[in-house]
């Protein structure tokens, strides 16, 4: 195991992004053992804004690698343009013998070559194939890959952070989860939900809020939601709210702008059928 | 060190690892969890337990290695720092600050902090508004926003529930998922369930590499790229779980078959519902079978064309009149026009394929209860027992008819 590098500081969050304690002293511990962290949550629940605060709050640069399903772990480490190549070589006058022209390096590639330390964020891993972590291993592992084309290897300057988010679409493979340390993601609850939105929302109205955030948790448990609101949809819900100028009583009655929070036919039935039996606290 | 919670993780059925377990050692050696026991639940839950379906698990063992340990609360380093000057405070007024340094006067500071340490020894929970310990809005000399200037303040976030605490009190225990036997054969037996779309339909979007190479070597080396259509898996399934009374036995049983469609990614199309021993006018949204949360049968039929593929999970068994009368439904106060029978036989008009699967043993068919109306389904579905292997059956059934 390599030695920990040394830090000069440790991450307390940033005044744009509300972590809890337990997440600041994972990320501490993953940042002191170099191991990549792993992050796990409902959608919506400020993963891919966690990664932003972590590089801001440690000073560092962001590099964001968004895993498609398509994703190969080659992609991240680089890609040898080889269509380019035939191409010059039967119409361009270019000298195609110097391959390193048409080598890029992907996203983990180009982390390892960073002159100072980067934060790199390894984004929805669990949308790729399921071999993909297990393909990433020994990279993630020796912070090196060969590039057989030039004969080179890309040795980490700086070993970076890496952060992994994943929606839990998939399993991810045992021999990924061992090297990683893990943080879940729980969805806040009022009084945290209260300081996440005056995050966003700054002049926001009190009582507003107060309202907006209990018709909110009651409409997480009626029961039959294909897709339970999230933090996002109360944030851009809550500006809908303030902007549209409503009485405040009529919030708990009638949920109005109902589809800035459900985004399914199916949901939006469910919880009007639930507003109208009369089941509001 | 603690090796003894190793083994008890590994006994509540957290798979932890040796190298894991080192990790953590290299953690603790670096420093990373100084104070006490809540900072070494956090760091060692993020080193050991790598899904948030094992943390139930991780708490249980937890809460039974370190019972009854209780670590003192920190005492921040902010509050000696105000306890040697505390004329320093921010946000006294003057007239306060006078007060104060006059209730100072004959106040010993170092009896004080004894007896700090010692309040707060004894004080097991949050308290407020009293005037012995230490909590908020009180006049004991301990805590905050009360009315003893002689006092010393303790943040008021101050949460007070020690990490042994919060692991008793088992909040994860939604997350776990134990279904991991058994549930992974199931997904196997489904993926027979497999019937790949024609080669004529579908956007061509996949490269076929060898015709690929072939024209691009009868074009003297320009590149043409040929694609062809990708085969797609077409089937769609509704799947009905019957969440009787009589199903209780076979909870996990039904659990590990519903966990193994569910992880199923590869089907088309995947639709749940439930009923109550028969199907009758109305299919549940969820297993708790109210009429709020439910779809007429009718529209289900109307939504879904026939070559979804109908799969029954159920006992089959009930009073015959459940089954055959009308009316016999049986919830009180609910009727149902036609018997169940009758729909029974709708399902299985409508969909090309279905299949019954029962959590009876099939050797028990004939003589366990309800075995006249098992007997009656048996005359309208295809049945199976649920098992690996009466799935399999189930699934052949399912791609060919006869």
């Amino acid at each position: 195991m390599s030695q920990p590098t040394s830090q000069s500081s440790t991450y307390t969050g940033t005044s744009d992004y509300i972590a809890a304690p337990d997440l600041m002293q994972t990320v501490n511990v993953a940042v002191q053992l170099s191991r990549p962290l792993l992050i796990k949550g409902e959608p919506g629940t400020g993963k891919t804004m966690l990664a932003q605060s972590i590089a801001r709050g440690l000073d560092m640069p962001l590099i964001v690698w968004n895993v498609k399903s398509t994703t190969k772990a080659q992609d991240g480490l680089y890609l040898y343009d080889t269509v380019q190549r035939l191409y010059d070589g039967q119409f361009g006058d270019r000298d195609v013998s110097d391959i390193a022209q048409y080598i890029r390096p992907g996203k983990l590639g180009e982390a390892f070559k960073s002159a100072e330390r980067v934060v790199l964020l390894i984004d929805e891993i669990d949308k790729a194939d399921l071999e993909f972590p297990n393909d990433l291993l020994w990279e993630l592992d020796q912070m090196e890959f060969g590039i057989p084309e030039t004969h080179e290897t890309v040795k980490a300057v700086h070993r970076p952070i890496v952060l992994i988010t994943s929606n839990a679409e998939k399993e991810l493979p045992d021999a990924f989860l061992r090297r990683c340390v893990f943080h879940y993601i729980e969805f806040p609850d009022e009084e945290m939900m209260e300081r996440i939105v005056y995050v966003h929302v700054p002049r926001l109205d009190k009582r507003l809020l107060d309202l907006a955030i209990q018709a909110f948790y009651w409409l997480r448990d009626v029961p039959g939601l294909q897709k339970k609101p999230s933090t996002s949809e109360l944030i851009d819900w809550v500006q809908a709210l303030a902007r549209g100028g409503l009485d405040p009583q009529e919030i708990a009655a009638r949920l109005p702008f109902m589809g800035v929070l459900l985004k399914k036919d199916h949901d939006v039935d469910v919880a009007q059928r639930a507003l109208a039996g009369g089941r509001r606290r | 060190m603690f090796t003894d919670f190793f083994f008890l993780l590994r006994f509540y059925g957290v798979p932890v690892t040796v190298t894991e377990w080192l990790a953590l050692m290299r953690a603790l050696a670096l420093g990373l969890a100084p104070a006490g026991l809540d900072q070494f639940y956090t760091v060692a839950r993020s080193i050991l337990v790598k899904s948030e379906a094992y943390f139930d698990q991780y708490d249980q063992a937890f809460a039974a290695m370190f019972k009854g340990i209780e670590t003192p609360p920190q005492i921040e380093d902010e509050v000696w720092e105000w306890l040697a000057n505390p004329l320093d405070m921010p946000g006294l007024s003057d007239e306060e600050r006078r007060l104060l340094a006059a209730a100072m006067e004959g106040l010993d500071l170092e009896a004080l902090e004894r007896m700090f340490r010692e309040r707060l020894a004894e004080q097991d929970a949050a308290h407020h508004g009293g005037n012995r310990w230490v909590g908020t809005g009180g006049t004991s000399p301990f805590g905050h926003s009360g009315f003893h200037p002689g006092g010393i303040r303790v943040g008021g976030e101050s949460r007070n529930r020690s990490a042994v605490k919060v692991a008793g009190e088992r909040r994860y225990r939604g997350y776990r998922t134990d279904q991991e036997v058994g549930v992974r054969q199931f997904e196997l037996a489904l993926r027979r369930l497999r019937q790949l779309s024609s080669r004529n339909e579908g956007v061509p979007d996949e490269l076929d590499l060898d015709e690929t190479i072939e024209e691009t070597a009868a074009n003297a080396g320009r590149l043409s790229l040929v694609w062809r259509k990708s085969r797609k898996n077409a089937v769609k399934v509704l799947l009905l779980m019957d969440v009787g009374g009589s199903m209780h036995p076979y909870i996990r049983l039904c659990s590990q078959l519903f966990s193994a469609v569910n992880r199923s990614s590869h089907f088309k199309d995947l639709r749940f519902y439930y009923f109550h021993n028969c199907v009758y006018d109305w299919l549940y949204l969820d297993t708790s079978c109210s009429t709020s949360n439910a779809i007429s049968t009718r529209r289900v039929l109307q939504e879904l064309p026939s070559d979804y593929k109908l799969i029954v999970v159920g006992d089959a068994a009930m009073a015959p009149s459940e089954l055959l009368s009308r009316d016999g439904i049986i919830w009180w106060g609910f009727g149902n026009e036609e018997p169940g029978i009758e729909w029974l036989r709708r399902l299985h008009r409508h969909f090309d394929h279905s299949a019954w699967l029962n959590a009876i043993p099939q050797a028990d068919w004939d003589h366990a209860y309800g075995s006249v109306t098992i007997r009656k389904v048996r005359e309208v579905f295809p049945m199976f027992e649920l098992t690996v292997d009466g799935l399999t059956a189930a699934t052949k059934k399912l791609m060919v008819r006869y």
